[in-house]
């Protein structure tokens, strides 16, 4: 998918001379496309062997009961070794205790940021807190003028007001993800500190399509730090001009009391359950998870490598920028594993620009949320009752 | 001339048969491309057939019209019937006055190089919509757009054209107006040329005005001209989807989400597919009763 998708051709020769007889063909989607694609392909009988998920993507799958489990492959195999994995990135490919895909690329939001700006505010580095985060950020607004602002969070994302929810300890939804706990008092906290954010003119309510290039705002100083994933330090470095590259930072995202944790995203590879050639299809699995492979896959497109191990090498223990990820990446939880969650977290943002715009309270805004929740999520727990009572 | 059905045309029934026979091609063609998709999501309509349906049809349920009384309890529904109204009833007769205005103006004696005017003007409609709409959005852009560069040389503050909820459904009328008015120029423009010129002639050795000539032979006569334009473009502006898809993601706070974009988040975003023909359902019903309104005003009006 995407670049990756182009990039992987690359890697399939060495995989096609190590093991003759195997002929591997390379499908690209874009990634707008890839969802759509595949589940019309699960619908016309036409699943390929391997795929590439989002890991947000594997719960769904599993509803569809379209991929393989993989626990007593991973267990037999010498190259797929779960330990070297982040166990947070880990944990999104198991459903109910049982693992469908395995981790490939990663993905987790981080802050970056001006380093001149905030050493002009007094900073010599990001602050690791809530509360010294906030601080730092109104000492950066008052040397600002009205249309600059210490931090940009688009309103129509809805990983920033996520991660401040997951860590204040929400777990988003409740009772096995057939409700949502948003009006609970951790959710609610994470949310004052959000809109807050709005409210005081620390961040200003755009949305992402209202940004018309964010490099030039960042150079210009219209915006001091900008919570973004690791496609952006590419982005940064090769848009950025000469004099700013030794300006700018990644850190990890502040916490409540301390460093904080973020998104377990990325992407992973599974084995469709259609499948008529699984062991070939797992040995490329297998080939393509090694450290190794990885690395060359990470020079290749700069998305970052699942396994510690492959992180020991120096083009990633030397690299600046990449540092912050590795820091982020022992800190990450998943968002819930239910099929519903892409619309649930468009749900967040919605009612959160609700909140911003001052078209409701906070408390408003939250009860409206989960009531929305618990419609979309009123399927899902008619299917749980009847598995329940199918299992009685 | 004992016929029992005098003034009827009597067709004799071999002649019947041929009809139906040179008929039946495109009946076939229509009936299986198009009634019995129509048949099928009316009944998808009354089922929650939807993500977990796709996995195991067991796990669909006829669910009769909660579809329907679900959806008509939906604020964001409500929204966007009345984000589509919004732009059909605003756009519509800006667009059909606009493209009316461009068309006189270019049938006038006095106007030259008609053929370059009319192409400029046509220009705009058969342009890709979504470039055009990545290029409006920077047209709008409140920081660096042309629209506040322009209006601040007229003292007028900057307007946060697509990121305020009172201006984005402004917006994307004035951008739908410039897109789609050359197209129903061109039709009036022919409307116009099919006006005999003696009318003119006559009203004006009677001694009426410019605008009465307007008022009393022009629209009169351009009156099933008018009559297709309105429909089209109403039937056309109801399906509102590109525009606030390319331009505004439904947003700011929903102001420029229509029918159309709810019905394509529902169905191809979320796979609730029976809620989405739902929403497809009642805005078939809506743009039906909007064009038999229009039909019965021009009658009346005739």
């Amino acid at each position: 998918m995407g670049r990756e998708g182009e990039v992987v051709s690359e890697l399939i020769p060495a995989f096609e001379r190590q093991n003759p007889g195997i002929r591997v063909q390379v499908q690209q989607i874009p990634w707008s496309a890839a969802h759509e694609k595949l589940l019309t392909a699960y619908v016309g009988e036409a699943t390929p062997d391997i795929a590439m998920l989002g890991n947000t993507w594997v719960p769904e799958f599993v509803a569809l009961d379209a991929l393989e489990p993989l626990d007593a492959r991973v267990a037999r195999s010498s190259d797929v070794v779960r330990s070297d994995y982040f166990p947070g990135i880990w944990s999104t490919n198991v459903v109910e205790g049982i693992t469908y895909a395995v981790p490939w690329y990663v993905d987790t939001r981080v802050l970056f940021y001006r380093t001149d700006l905030l050493a002009k505010a007094g900073y010599d580095r990001m602050p690791s807190t809530w509360a010294e985060w906030r601080t730092a950020m109104v000492r950066l607004k008052s040397g600002m003028s009205a249309r600059q602002y210490p931090l940009l969070i688009p309103i129509t994302e809805w990983p920033p007001p996520v991660i401040l929810g997951l860590q204040a300890g929400s777990t988003l939804l409740r009772d096995n993800g057939t409700y949502g706990a948003f009006s609970q008092p951790q959710f609610k906290k994470a949310f004052d500190f959000y809109i807050g954010l709005y409210r005081d003119g620390l961040a200003p309510a755009l949305s992402g399509s209202e940004i018309s290039n964010l490099y030039q705002e960042f150079e210009r100083g219209n915006i001091a730090m900008y919570i973004s994933g690791p496609w952006q330090i590419g982005e940064f470095t090769n848009r950025l001009p000469k004099s700013l590259q030794d300006k700018w930072m990644t850190a990890p995202l502040p916490g409540i009391d301390g460093p904080g944790v973020s998104l377990a995203g990325g992407a992973s590879l599974s084995l469709f359950r259609r499948s008529t050639n699984k062991e070939q299809a797992w040995k490329l699995m297998e080939y393509l998870s090694r450290p190794e492979i990885q690395l060359q896959f990470y020079k290749l497109t700069g998305d970052l490598p699942a396994r510690r191990s492959t992180w020991r090498d120096s083009s990633l223990a030397g690299n600046r920028h990449t540092r912050a990820f590795r820091e982020q990446l022992d800190r990450v939880v998943p968002t819930p594993l239910v099929p519903e969650w892409e619309q649930i977290a468009t749900k967040v943002f919605e009612h959160g620009e609700q909140a911003i715009r001052g078209r409701k309270s906070v408390e408003k805004a939250l009860a409206a949320l989960d009531s929305d929740v618990d419609g979309i999520l009123k399927k899902r727990r008619w299917l749980m009752e009847k598995q329940k009572a199918g299992s009685r | 001339m004992a016929t029992a059905t005098a003034g009827r045309l009597r067709i004799p029934s071999e002649a019947n048969t041929a009809a139906w026979f040179f008929l039946a091609p495109a009946l076939a063609l229509i009936g299986i491309f198009f009634f019995l998709p129509v048949a099928a999501a009316m009944l998808l309509s009354l089922t929650d057939f939807d993500l977990y349906g796709i996995a195991n049809p067991g796990n669909t349920r006829f669910v009769g019209f909660e579809n329907y009384s679900r959806l008509l309890r939906t604020p964001d529904f409500w929204l966007a019937l009345r984000n589509t109204f919004y732009f059909a009833f605003v756009g519509g007769p800006l667009t059909i006055a606009v493209s009316l205005g461009a068309a006189l103006l270019l049938s006038s004696k006095l106007v030259r190089f008609k053929g370059v005017f009319r192409t400029i003007y046509f220009t705009p409609f058969v342009t890709t919509l979504v470039a055009v709409a990545i290029v409006w959005r920077y047209l709008y852009h409140s920081r660096y757009g042309f629209f506040n560069y322009a209006l601040s040389y007229f003292g007028v503050g900057p307007i946060d054209w697509l990121g305020d909820p009172h201006w984005a459904m402004p917006a994307i009328i004035l951008m739908a107006v410039w897109k789609s008015f050359g197209y129903n120029m061109l039709i009036f423009i022919a409307g116009l040329q099919a006006i005999p010129e003696e009318l003119y002639d006559a009203a004006a050795i009677d001694g009426a005005s410019p605008f009465r000539r307007f008022w009393s032979i022009t629209l009169p006569m351009l009156s099933p001209t008018l009559v297709f334009v309105t429909v089209i473009t109403m039937i056309g502006y109801f399906q509102l989807f590109a525009e606030p898809y390319v331009m505004t993601q439904g947003g700011p706070l929903r102001s420029t989400t229509s029918v159309v974009l709810l019905m394509y988040e529902e169905g191809f975003r979320w796979w609730r597919m029976g809620y989405a023909a739902a929403i497809a359902f009642v805005l078939f019903i809506v743009i039906l009763l909007a064009t038999l309104v229009q039909f019965r005003l021009q009658k009346e009006r005739a």
